[in-house]
């Protein structure tokens, strides 16, 4: 008699030990923090990522070179890249430009990007236009940073560092889309021919 | 000995074990069943403020991800534009259509358009975006074609058995830096030239392939 009883308690309390192996909802499924892109009661706008208050000085790289940030020394637009330049820098330089600011100005910098073609005004041809041939690196880092007449500005999308690519980048375009035979160096001038005529 | 049932409680149990077979059968049929419905809406078209489409935008006008979402190499958020984003042309395309009020209203009172999350990890789950793009997984081997959307949904089940498919084996899966970001591009269309390929990318990652299935890698 005993043992039943002893067994039937045995199978209660292993009843009772599978009910809590189930779950119990859903609270570690949406913790009590903020996430990216969250809403939150907690501010009256029930954003919950916060716009950078006024003011804000930036730590990252150049916050305290002026010149470096805004493409502005104290004789106007620089004229010299504040980076070492390196083929890294102008692959970089490229696809940054390709994602950014192809889809209006084209990848050969003749502004007639598909967005264009779209209705978007068209904006003046980096590589024919003799102002623009002639503007410094500056001025290209400036349009990025700051925006330009309807071209908004990209400093909240384009880091310094890519907007200096960018800008060198622009500058090799513009020598790129000029050049002639004659500027090509000999050697690779023989290679290409060569590959040229296997074709 | 006394009798605790009477003798006809023998058919009882007989009824409890069909009883109890027969729910047990349909709970095992039917939670994932419920599970999947539940959390999990593969395939269906999530409905957002604005008729955005991808496929437009992406394969159309040509655009690239990372014009919008900008952060994915750099953080763990691949990050929804901000109405600014959408300015940058709609300030002078398109201006007075009624599917872009709601982005030109967001502009105007400088509120967020309210985008409805598509993807959702449980907070429980770590997950980084430049971790994976910059270690040669594209976005369409998560996100299947979204150059051909119009909608936007769920294109896996993003469970936790689907993460350890490929943290199992990433070979299977690792396409090179240049390709991480074409959609047309598919690590699985060629399974015999991926074998060579994609043991060569491992390498050329430094892919660690024991983290990749040790729990604290994605629960911490
Ligand atoms: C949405 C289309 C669009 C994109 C993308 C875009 N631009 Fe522009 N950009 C324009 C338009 C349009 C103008 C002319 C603005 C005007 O005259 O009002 C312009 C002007 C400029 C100018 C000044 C040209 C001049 O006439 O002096 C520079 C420099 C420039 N853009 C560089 C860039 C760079 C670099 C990028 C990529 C980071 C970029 N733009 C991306 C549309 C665009
Ligand atoms: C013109 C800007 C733009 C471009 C370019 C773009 N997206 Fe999006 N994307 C958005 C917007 C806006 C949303 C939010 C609305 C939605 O979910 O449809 C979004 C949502 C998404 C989502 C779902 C987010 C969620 O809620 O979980 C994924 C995934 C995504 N995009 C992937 C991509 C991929 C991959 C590409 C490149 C092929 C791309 N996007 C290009 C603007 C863009
Ligand atoms: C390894 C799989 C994977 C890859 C590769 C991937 N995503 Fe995601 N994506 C996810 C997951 C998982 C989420 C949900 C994240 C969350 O809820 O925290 C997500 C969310 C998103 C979101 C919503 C916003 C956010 O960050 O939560 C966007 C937008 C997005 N992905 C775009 C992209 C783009 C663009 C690419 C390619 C550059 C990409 N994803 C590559 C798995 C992936
Ligand atoms: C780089 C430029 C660009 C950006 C950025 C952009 N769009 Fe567009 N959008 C276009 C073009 C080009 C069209 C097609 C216009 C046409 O049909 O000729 C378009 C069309 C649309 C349409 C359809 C309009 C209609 O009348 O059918 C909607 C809706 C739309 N975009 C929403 C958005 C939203 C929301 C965003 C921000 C996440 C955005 N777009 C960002 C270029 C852009
Ligand atoms: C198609 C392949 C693939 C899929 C699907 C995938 N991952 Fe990964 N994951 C990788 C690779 C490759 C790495 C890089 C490992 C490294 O850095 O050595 C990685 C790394 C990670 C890391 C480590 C990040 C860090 O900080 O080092 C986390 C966390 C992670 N994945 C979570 C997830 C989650 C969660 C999912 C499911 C939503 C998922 N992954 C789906 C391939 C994948
Ligand atoms: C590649 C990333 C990854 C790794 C590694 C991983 N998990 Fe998970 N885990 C997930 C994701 C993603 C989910 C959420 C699944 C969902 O929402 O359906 C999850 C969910 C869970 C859950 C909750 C299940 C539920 O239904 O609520 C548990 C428990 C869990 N994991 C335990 C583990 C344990 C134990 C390990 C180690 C053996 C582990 N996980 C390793 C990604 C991972």
């Amino acid at each position: 008699m005993k043992r039943t009883r002893r067994s039937l308690r045995l199978v209660l309390a292993a009843l009772l030990g599978v009910l809590l192996l189930t779950a119990c909802g859903r609270n570690m499924f949406d913790q009590p923090r903020v996430d990216a892109f969250d809403a939150s009661p907690f501010f009256a706008d029930g954003s919950g990522m916060r716009p950078i208050p006024e003011g804000t000085v930036s730590r990252e790289r150049g916050a305290l070179e002026p010149a470096y940030l805004t493409g502005m020394g104290p004789q106007g637009f620089l004229t010299e890249l504040p980076i070492d330049l390196d083929v890294d820098v102008l692959l970089r330089g490229k696809e940054r430009y390709d994602i950014y600011c192809a889809p209006c100005h084209n990848y050969n910098g003749d502004g007639r990007g598909m967005v264009v073609q779209r209705g978007f005004p068209q904006p003046v041809s980096f590589v024919d236009t003799q102002r623009l041939l002639d503007a410094p690196v500056g001025y290209y880092y400036n349009a990025i940073t700051n925006g330009f007449g309807r071209m908004f500005s990209y400093a909240s999308r384009v880091r310094p560092e890519d907007r200096w690519a960018i800008s060198a980048y622009v500058k090799a375009l513009q020598l790129s889309q000029n050049a002639s035979v004659s500027d090509v160096p000999a050697d690779v001038l023989s290679q290409l021919t060569q590959t040229e005529a296997a074709r | 000995m006394p009798n605790y049932f009477p003798p006809n409680s023998n058919s009882f149990v007989t009824w409890l074990a069909w009883g109890g077979g027969i729910f047990a059968l349909l709970l095992i049929v039917g939670l994932p069943f419920y599970a999947r419905m539940n959390n999990n809406r593969v395939g269906v078209p999530v409905e957002q403020p604005v008729d955005f489409q991808h496929n437009l935008h992406v394969t159309q006008v040509g655009l690239d991800c990372r014009y919008c979402h900008t952060t994915v190499e750099t953080s763990n958020t691949a990050s929804v534009p901000p109405t600014e984003t959408c300015m940058t042309c709609h300030s002078q395309l398109r201006v007075d259509t009624p599917q872009l009020q709601a982005v030109v209203a967001s502009w105007e009172s400088g509120a967020p358009i309210a985008w409805n999350r598509v993807h959702d990890m449980p907070d429980y789950v770590f997950f980084n975006h430049s971790a994976h793009v910059n270690n040669g997984v594209g976005c369409s081997s998560c996100h299947g074609r979204v150059d051909q959307m119009a909608g936007m949904w769920k294109n896996e089940p993003m469970t936790m058995g689907w993460c350890l498919e490929c943290h199992r084996a990433p070979e299977k899966f690792l396409r090179p830096a240049s390709e991480v970001f074409n959609m047309a591009y598919s690590p699985l269309a060629d399974p015999i030239a991926q074998e060579t390929l994609g043991a060569t990318l491992v390498e050329a990652y430094h892919i660690d392939t024991d983290k990749l299935i040790q729990c604290s890698t994605c629960h911490r």
